[in-house]
C-alpha cells in the first residue's frame, strides 16, 4: 500500500496538520521564520472555501481569528517572538471570552528584534505570562515534522475541548527543518469538533454557565440566541459583572477548566526513562539533541533517559516529579537561561540535584553542550 | 418591530451621563435598523471600549464589546467568516482615530462591507477627560490644562483618504437626517464611515465653558451646515454635514469569493 509520505519543513506539516484538523481561517502578517505558514494557506485555505486574510498588523490578526471564531469557525494565526508579544492582550480576550484558537510561534532569538532567522525557545514563559492578569494557559511544542502534524491537530482539539486559546510553541529549526511526515489519513487522528449548544430558539441561552462535565456549549454568532461577550469580567449570561461572588466563580472556572485537567492535556515522549540514572528533560528542537546524546551513549550502557515534554503548560508537575524520582543527576537542556529548568526544580525533591544544559547565542545546541554538562554533574569535568 | 424590541430592556437605565450624546447615537442607530427591517440574528455590533462602546450592551443582537481600538479589527473577522452579517462598529474617538487608527484606515482600504460609526465628543470620556485626536486646537483637557496644541484629524478626509466607499458627517442635533444616513450607511455595500458629532457635557462641556447641554447641541446646530450649501461660502469656518461619499467599489467580501473561484481551478 502506497503511503501518503512528503518531505516538508515543520511550519508545512504545521499548515497540514492544522487543515486536517479542519482550519477554516487563517489572519496573520509576515515574520521570520513563521512566514511559510501563512503563504502556504494564503494557497490552500481558498482551495478548501475557507477565508485567509494578511492584516495589517500582527494586533488585528489576533483580534480578527477570535472574532471568525465566534462564528463558529476553526482558527488560527502564525507569528514570532516579537508578533507573539504584540498578540498578548487579544489572548487575553481569548482566555476572558473562553473563545477557542490556535496561535503558533515558531521561536526566535530576543529579547526585541534579536536574531529573526536563528532558533531558540526564549518565549517559554511568554507563552505561560505573557498577557496580564491571572490565568492558565496551554502551551504545546514538537520537535520533528511527524509530531509538528499530530501537536497541531491536539491543539485544536484541546482549544475546542476546554473553549481556550491553545499556544504551539515551534521554533526556527524545527520550523524549517525538512523531514519525512508520513501523512495521517482521514479518521487515524481523532478530531474534536465544536460543541454546539442544543438550547433551541426562544429558550434562555447561558453562554458561560459551565455543564456539569465543566463544558461550555457555544452558539455561533449569526446564530438563534444573541448573546454578549465581552473582555470584562462577566455572569453566566456573558454581561459586565464586579460582584465579587461572580468574579471569583469566573476565576476559579478559567484556571481549574485547564489547571484541573492537567492529566487529559499533558503529552510526553519517553525515552528510556524507567531505569534512568540521569534523566534528560527537553522539548521542542532541543530534544533532538538530547534524544541523539541519550541513545548514543545507551549504545555505550550508560543509563540516560530522556522525557520529552509535549505539553509546557500547564506543566505536568506530578508526571514530572514521579520520573525525576529515582533518577541521581536531572538535566534539563533547552534554548533560554532555564525556563523549563525553574519549573522542574519547584517540583522535585532535591532541586540542587538538577542541572541546566542550554544555549543561548543563536546557535542550535550540539551533543557536545549536553555532554559537557554530563560531565560536570559526573565529576569529570568537561 | 418597536424601539424596545431591539433593547436588552433588563440593563436600562443605561451608564451615559444626563444629557450625554451617545444616547442619541444608539436611538438612531434602532431606529435606522428597523425602517430597514433588518432581522435581529444577521446583526452583528462589534465594539472597542469608552462610553461609546458601552452602546452594544444595549442592543439585542450579536454584541461583540472587544479591546480599546481593536474592534474594527474584530469585526473584519466576524464579516469575512460570515459575509451574509450585518455588521455595524460604533466607536470613539480613541478607538477609531487613535490606539485603533491603523485598523480603521485599513479596513476603509480593503472596502469591507462594515459600518462604522464614530462618535466624537472631541474628548476620552470615560477616562476622565483627556484630549483625544479629535479635540480642537487650543480645546482644554484634563491633559491639556493650558490648552490644546494637537492639531485634529477630520475624520472625513481621513476615512476618504483611506479609501472609504461611503462617508458621511451628521451630528446629534440632526437626528432625522442621521437615521437616514445610518439606513444608506447599512445598506451600502462597502466600508461605510458616519461620523456623528455627539457632546459629551460631563468632560468636554465642563472644561470648555459650554456646560449646558443645549448650548452644545445648539453649536451642532450653528457650526455646521448641509455640503455645498451658501453658509459656507459667506462662513467657511462652518463643518460640513451630508453625505461626502457614496460610491460602488469592489467590496472585499466579493473580492474573496474571487479568490476562492480562482483557486478551485487550480489557478
Ligand atoms: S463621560 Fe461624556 S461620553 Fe461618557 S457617558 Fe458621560 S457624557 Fe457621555
Amino acid at each position: 500500500m502506497k503511503k501518503d509520505v512528503v518531505f516538508v519543513q515543520g511550519n508545512e506539516a504545521c499548515v497540514r496538520g492544522a487543515l486536517y484538523a479542519g482550519l477554516d481561517f487563517f489572519a496573520g502578517y509576515p515574520i521570520t521564520p513563521s512566514t511559510e505558514i501563512a503563504e502556504l494557506l494564503s494557497r490552500r485555505l481558498p482551495a478548501k472555501r475557507g477565508k485567509f486574510i494578511q492584516m495589517e498588523d500582527e494586533i488585528s490578526s489576533m483580534c480578527a481569528i477570535v472574532g471568525a471564531s465566534l462564528t463558529g469557525k476553526k482558527v488560527m494565526t502564525a507569528t514570532s517572538g516579537p508578533g507573539f508579544s504584540l498578540k498578548q492582550e487579544a489572548l487575553g480576550f481569548a482566555v476572558m471570552t473562553e473563545t477557542p484558537c490556535v496561535i503558533v510561534d515558531v521561536q526566535r532569538g530576543g529579547p526585541s528584534t534579536g536574531l529573526p532567522t536563528s532558533v531558540s525557545q526564549g518565549d517559554v514563559m511568554q507563552a505561560r505570562w505573557g498577557t496580564h492578569g491571572d490565568h492558565a494557559v496551554i502551551a504545546l511544542t514538537a520537535s520533528n515534522s511527524q509530531d509538528v502534524f499530530a501537536i497541531t491537530v491536539e491543539a485544536f482539539n484541546l482549544a475546542e475541548t476546554f473553549r481556550t486559546p491553545v499556544i504551539l510553541l515551534l521554533d526556527e529549526v524545527v520550523g524549517h527543518t525538512r523531514e519525512r511526515l508520513v501523512e495521517p489519513k482521514a479518521g487515524e487522528i481523532d478530531v474534536v469538533e465544536r460543541l454546539k449548544t442544543s438550547v433551541p430558539e426562544g429558550t434562555d441561552y447561558h453562554p458561560y454557565l459551565p455543564r456539569e462535565d465543566g463544558r461550555l456549549p457555544m452558539s455561533d454568532f449569526g446564530g438563534v440566541h444573541r448573546h454578549h461577550v465581552t473582555g470584562l469580567a462577566h455572569d453566566m449570561w456573558g454581561f459586565p459583572s464586579n460582584k465579587p461572588d461572580v468574579v471569583y466563580g469566573l476565576m476559579h472556572h478559567l484556571i481549574d477548566k485547564i489547571e484541573g485537567h492537567v492529566n487529559e492535556i499533558t503529552r510526553v515522549k519517553e525515552f528510556f526513562v524507567d531505569d534512568a540514572e540521569c534523566l534528560l528533560i527537553s522539548y521542542g528542537s532541543a530534544a533532538r539533541t538530547t534524544r541523539h546524546v541519550v541513545e548514543n551513549r545507551r549504545a555505550r550502557g550508560e543509563k540516560l533517559g530522556l522525557l520529552e515534554l509535549q505539553t509546557l503548560w500547564p506543566f505536568p508537575a506530578d508526571l514530572v516529579r514521579e520520573r525525576c524520582a529515582s533518577a541521581n543527576h536531572i538535566i534539563v537542556v533547552e534554548m533560554n537561561m532555564g525556563q523549563i529548568l525553574g519549573e522542574v526544580k519547584k517540583v522535585v525533591k532535591n532541586p540542587d540535584g538538577v542541572f541546566l544544559a542550554n544555549r543561548i547565542d543563536g546557535g542550535f545546541i550540539t551533543p557536545a553542550d549536553v555532554l559537557n554538562i554530563i560531565r560536570i554533574t559526573q565529576g569529570k569535568g568537561v | 418591530m418597536a424601539v424596545k424590541d431591539y433593547i436588552r430592556k433588563r440593563f436600562f437605565p443605561h451608564i451615559w451621563c444626563p444629557g450625554c450624546g451617545h444616547g442619541t447615537v444608539m436611538n438612531a442607530m434602532i431606529r435606522a435598523i428597523e425602517n430597514l427591517g433588518l432581522e435581529k440574528n444577521i446583526i452583528a455590533v462589534v465594539s472597542g471600549i469608552g462610553c461609546s462602546a458601552r452602546i452594544n450592551g444595549y442592543l439585542d443582537f450579536h454584541t461583540l464589546h472587544t479591546l480599546h481600538g481593536r474592534a474594527l479589527a474584530f469585526a473584519t473577522g466576524v464579516k469575512l467568516s460570515r459575509p451574509e452579517l450585518t455588521v455595524v462598529v460604533p466607536m470613539g474617538d480613541g478607538d477609531a482615530c487613535a490606539i485603533g487608527g491603523n485598523h480603521f484606515i485599513h479596513a476603509a482600504r480593503r472596502n469591507i462591507d462594515i459600518t462604522a460609526i464614530i462618535m466624537n465628543n472631541s474628548i476620552y470620556g470615560m477616562t476622565g477627560g483627556q484630549y483625544s485626536p479629535l479635540t480642537g486646537y487650543d480645546d482644554f483637557a484634563t491633559t491639556a490644562p493650558f490648552g490644546n496644541i494637537d492639531p485634529s484629524f477630520d475624520v472625513v478626509k481621513l476615512a476618504t483618504g483611506a479609501g472609504a466607499s461611503f462617508v458621511a458627517r451628521t451630528t446629534t442635533y440632526h437626528v432625522t437626517s442621521t437615521i437616514k444616513i445610518l439606513e444608506k450607511a447599512i445598506t451600502h455595500k462597502g466600508f461605510s464611515v458616519v461620523e456623528i458629532l455627539s457632546q459629551c457635557p460631563t468632560q468636554f462641556g465642563r472644561r470648555n465653558k459650554i456646560p449646558s447641554v443645549v448650548d452644545m447641541l445648539n453649536s451642532y446646530k450653528t457650526d455646521t451646515t448641509p455640503i455645498g450649501s451658501k453658509e459656507k461660502e459667506k462662513n467657511p469656518d462652518l463643518m460640513e454635514r451630508g453625505i461626502f461619499i457614496q460610491e460602488d467599489r469592489p467590496e472585499y467580501c466579493t473580492e474573496y469569493d474571487k479568490v476562492i473561484e480562482r483557486a478551485s481551478k487550480g489557478r
